[in-house]
């Protein structure tokens, strides 16, 4: 067999253009780590399944929370105010007033609870029963127990609250927002709870990647050995992992969104139930398209920096013997 | 194309695998290095491939101190040589055509032209029906003329072999050998560590031999 000497056998090795050897390298690359991933399609799953689950945890609790602040911020504007008459009205004078009151258009309902029902209510309630039977005057005032109509904002029910407690009968007006208050602050911490927990979580994905790229890497040294032999830099033996932890990353993030979307759905139903039972219309925030893209964006930045990681490390490691 | 200056490797825990060795290999030479197991061959080609630094000493090649190839440079400065293993050191899980491809994969060279330099490189060690083959299901002789094919295709001017032969059979070592013959005579260097000297001799070729990392003579075949 003679040596083949055509011109193709005597050129000198001619790379193409660097930009064009670089794009058709990571294509290249890219669909080898894709191949590679679906070859072992049962390991690769389990993976994806737990980079889908660490995601979607914080992000279907971020809009639990969410929801809850839509849902209770509508709550600000619709409830009760309890009016206090002052002390030597009558019973007719609280009637008249709740008549006059009724009317108004940012009004709903006005509820009359008068002293004697109120005193009642209270012995019923307070177990003092015996005790405040030896009252001979009766402490308590009447009462008005305004609901405000729907279609007030914040600034319209302070306006109401004011005009109503500067009526000459009434002794000071209560609207119980406290409550709705401390709901928010419980809101806000439960929300600085979900960014730590959500860094914590994020840092169990790298270190997932990292290790499940770290077994690729053990699994495959003869090979990255053998091509540092043939003159393969650092980064071209690093390029398949790193597109390796970019798939992971991205379907990790795929499932997450789908797996929050699959939440909502079950949720749907029991929510509309209960909103009936409010005889309001509560209707669930989904995700945005913007939030699901970062969720799918987080998924690949994280599956690239745990790869990143532990194959920067262990590619200097591995050094042909 | 080679040169050696007083060059000792000694490994951390004392032992010596070379010991002051000046040598110097042409341009176009094809030369043998021989010696016992231990004598210091592989360490040769080691710091010639700079998988191995030398302990004092100037290691030239190509006119190129290894001394002053950075670390970050060992990867362009390898694409330059060819290399033959004694294990082959394919991968088996691809193809043979895949395998010789591999350096010129890394060289970022244009799929259509690794292509056909791949099936040219097959020829020449007379593989190329076996292209699409796992390299398992080849016996080692043509394993190792794939790991042969894979050294010559990005066409280096320098190749080096270490007991290319050891695996085979007389038959097939000498047809390895012939290959190499045929690269030296399109001007290609070739330095071969083997024990196989009866083999050697068959090929009349420059003969280097170690002892103890020591030169231990030289036998200059002029007349051929």
């Amino acid at each position: 067999m003679a040596v083949t000497r055509n011109a193709d056998a005597v050129a000198p090795v001619r790379a193409s253009g660097p930009i064009t050897i670089w794009a058709v390298r990571h294509l290249g690359t890219s669909i080898a780590a894709l191949g590679r991933l679906f070859r072992q399609p049962f390991s690769s799953l389990m993976i994806v399944l737990v980079i889908a689950v660490t995601l979607a945890l914080p992000a279907s609790i971020n809009l639990v929370i969410q929801n809850a602040r839509t849902l209770s911020g509508s709550w600000d504007n619709a409830l009760d105010f309890s009016v206090f008459l002052q002390q030597d009205r009558s019973p007719g004078e609280a009637e008249a007033l709740g008549k006059l009151l009724a009317q108004r258009a940012d009004v709903e309902a006005v509820d009359i609870v008068t002293a004697e029902a109120a005193l009642a209510e209270f012995k019923q309630q307070s177990g003092f029963g015996d005790a405040l039977d030896q009252l001979t005057d009766n402490p308590l005032p009447h009462t008005l127990i305004v609901r405000p109509g729907g279609g007030n904002t914040g600034a319209s029910i302070s306006l109401l609250q004011e005009e109503i407690g500067n009526l000459p009968e009434v002794d000071f007006v209560q609207i119980d927002t406290d409550w709705v208050q401390r709901f928010h602050a419980i809101l806000d911490i439960a929300r600085q709870a979900i960014v730590i927990g959500a860094a914590l979580l994020g840092l169990a994905i790298i270190v997932i990647i990292g290790n499940t790229i770290r077994l690729d890497i053990e699994n495959r040294r003869d090979e990255i050995e053998v091509t540092k032999l043939l003159g393969a830099s650092n980064a071209f033996v690093r390029r398949p992992f790193l597109w390796g932890g970019f798939w992971y990353g991205l379907f990790g993030g795929l499932m997450a969104v789908v797996l929050v979307l699959v939440g909502l759905h079950l949720l749907e139903e029991p929510v509309a139930r209960l909103a009936g039972l409010y005889q309001s219309k509560v209707a669930i925030t989904s995700l945005s398209l913007a939030e699901a893209a970062a969720i799918v964006g987080i998924g690949i930045f994280l599956g690239l920096f745990g790869s990143w990681l532990t194959a920067a490390r262990h590619m200097r490691r591995i050094e042909p013997r | 194309m080679i040169q050696l200056e007083n060059v000792s490797k000694r490994y951390p825990g004392g032992q010596e695998a070379l010991s002051g060795l000046d040598l110097v290999v042409d341009k176009g030479e094809m030369v043998f290095v021989t010696g016992h197991s231990g004598a210091g061959k592989s360490t040769l080609l080691r710091l010639i491939a700079l998988i191995e630094r030398p302990t004092s000493g100037q290691v030239i090649v190509d006119n190129r101190n290894t001394r002053r190839v950075k670390r970050r440079k060992i990867p362009a400065y390898r694409r330059e040589i060819g290399m033959v293993f004694q294990d082959h050191k394919l991968l088996y899980d691809r193809p043979v055509a895949d395998n010789v491809a591999l350096p010129l994969i890394i060289a970022g060279v244009r799929h259509r032209d690794a292509l056909r330099r791949v099936r040219a490189a097959l020829d020449q060690v007379g593989l190329l029906h076996k292209e699409k083959q796992n390299p398992e299901t080849l016996s080692a002789g043509e394993q190792q003329r794939v790991g042969i094919a894979r050294a010559i295709v990005t066409r280096p001017k320098l190749l080096i072999a270490d007991e290319p032969t050891g695996n085979l059979d007389p038959d097939l070592s000498l047809e390895v050998m012939r290959i190499f013959r045929r690269f030296n005579e399109v001007g290609v260097t070739l330095l071969i560590a083997s024990h196989d000297i009866s083999l050697i001799d068959r090929l009349g070729c420059r003969r280097i031999a170690l002892e103890e990392g020591r030169l231990q003579q030289e036998e200059d075949d002029s007349w051929l």
